[in-house]
């Protein structure tokens, strides 16, 4: 190539659009920065983790779990630990950012609407998935529960999924209610009542429950893409200031 | 317009009750309780109406940002929720009469409940983060989409949960096959509870247009006076 001239070299140094990163690099970068957040308080998993087992601690008070038939009680049990964790978790990551004016920051950086919601869903998911892998371990030495590992990950997991995924765009909402803390749970937990029922289901299918009938897991699979689906979809309103 | 709506809807009303009490046959196995059954089906038809139009003028509201879509979204939400408030009732105590108890957990009901939350959470958000301003409207037109949604999803998991548990079978109202009076005074009901609603969402949007305006020009004082 010929040698341009200089004023081409200045504009092409400073141009006036400057080249989105692709959507995965957006992704990847977001995500990273609320992991690395979370690494360097390290505040929030020790403190929801040590909240999830006071939780299940109530339980055994409140119902005296020796006495009960627990692959009938513990699906139950661990789902509302689990939502528990989980909204608080939710709600932590978008007040986070609102408390220190960085969410400005983050809708004024170049990056898709999307990559947010989908980086602030899987830092969700990948909190509440080490909080409940620390509490099903300690449930299961506790009371001596035999499960079967795959199947019991699998509906964890996908349960888990669904809920983060209406999760996350409340909290975009709650966070900027003026009671946020009481507001997330109001608004998820009724729309995630199919998510709720399909995962318990399927927790106490992997428990060795005897009543099957419906695939809860397939189902709990399709709920979750149509709440993924629905809450990426309208979360750019969300996000709009 | 609204004032003759308003007659219209009186007269209807009228002319339901009638049907209802002297027209319709009294139903031979559950005797005069059964006549809730006019008033409830209109209702749970009527909170369904109000939350589909909720959807639309949420819908409405993303795609163009015009008020008057939010107008609609939220007068039919308040309209929605009063219309689902008084199925629950109507239908617990007809089942108390029937069934023995105030409330059964079945599919239906549960489901019902389910969507009452639904959109008392949608009412409480706009409480919360004010009634008229731009930032309330979005967030509620999201909750006015998700929550409709829902709705069926809902349903679809409370059955197949349900169903898993064999209940006290919910006998169907009136059997698949209504007689023709039953039948006839039902379409009356229906009619007439359309139009009940009709005339309330109108006259509720004229309410919160005025409260919008009032708002715009209270802005507009403060402004001028700045």
């Amino acid at each position: 190539m010929a040698a341009r001239p200089v004023v081409d070299a200045v504009i092409e140094k400073r141009p006036a659009h400057p080249p989105r990163a692709s959507f995965a690099a957006q992704l990847g970068a977001l995500l990273w920065k609320d992991l690395l957040i979370e690494w360097r308080r390290r505040e929030l998993l020790a403190s929801l983790i040590v909240f999830s087992l006071l939780v299940l601690l109530v339980f055994d008070f409140a119902f005296d779990l020796r006495r009960i038939e627990m692959p009938v009680a513990a699906p139950g049990i661990l789902w509302v630990t689990f939502i528990f964790a989980g909204v608080l978790s939710f709600n932590r990551a978008f007040a986070l950012e609102k408390d220190r004016g960085t969410w400005e920051g983050l809708l004024l950086a170049p990056v898709d609407r999307g990559a947010i919601y989908l980086a602030k869903l899987l830092a969700g998911v990948l909190f509440m998935l080490a909080v409940e892998a620390v509490s099903l371990v300690l449930f299961a030495a506790l009371f001596d529960l035999p499960a079967d590992v795959p199947r019991l990950a699998a509906a964890v997991a996908a349960g888990t999924l669904g809920f983060a995924a209406v999760g996350t765009l409340f909290a975009a909402i709650a966070a900027n209610t003026r009671a946020r803390d009481i507001f997330l749970p109001v608004l998820l937990f009724p729309v995630s009542v199919p998510v709720i029922i399909g995962a318990v289901k399927a927790t106490g299918l992997a428990f060795g429950s005897s009543d099957s009938g419906y695939p809860w897991l397939g189902l709990i699979l399709a709920f979750d893409a149509i709440f993924l689906a629905v809450s990426f979809a309208v979360f750019e309103f969300v996000a709009e200031e | 317009m609204n004032t003759r709506l308003g007659w219209l809807t009186g007269i209807l009303m009228a002319c339901s009750l009638y049907a209802i009490f002297l027209y319709a046959p009294v139903e031979r196995t559950q005797g005069p309780p059964q006549k809730i059954f006019y008033f409830h089906v209109p209702l749970a038809w009527v909170a369904y109406l109000a939350f589909f139009c909720t959807l639309v003028g949420s819908v409405g509201y993303l795609r163009t940002g015009k008020t008057r879509w939010d107008v609609l979204a939220y007068s039919a939400a308040e309209v929605g929720v009063v219309f689902t408030t008084l199925v629950l009732i109507s239908g617990s105590i007809w089942g108390k009469t029937i069934w023995g108890a105030w409330w059964a957990w079945d599919a239906r009901l549960t489901s019902t409940l389910v969507m009452w939350f639904i959109y008392v959470a949608y009412l409480l958000l706009r409480s919360s983060i004010g009634r008229t301003t731009v930032r309330a409207a979005r967030y509620a037109a999201v909750l006015g989409i998700v929550g409709f949604i829902d709705v069926p999803i809902v349903h679809m998991s409370v059955t197949w949960w349900r169903t898993l548990h064999p209940q006290p079978t919910v006998a169907n109202p009136a059997g698949p096959t209504l007689p023709p009076a039953m039948l006839a005074t039902l379409v009356l009901c229906l009619v007439t509870f359309t139009v009940l609603f009709v005339w309330l969402l109108r006259e509720r949007m004229a309410v919160e247009s005025l409260r919008h305006e009032i708002e715009d020009l209270a802005a507009g004082i403060i402004e001028a006076a700045a």
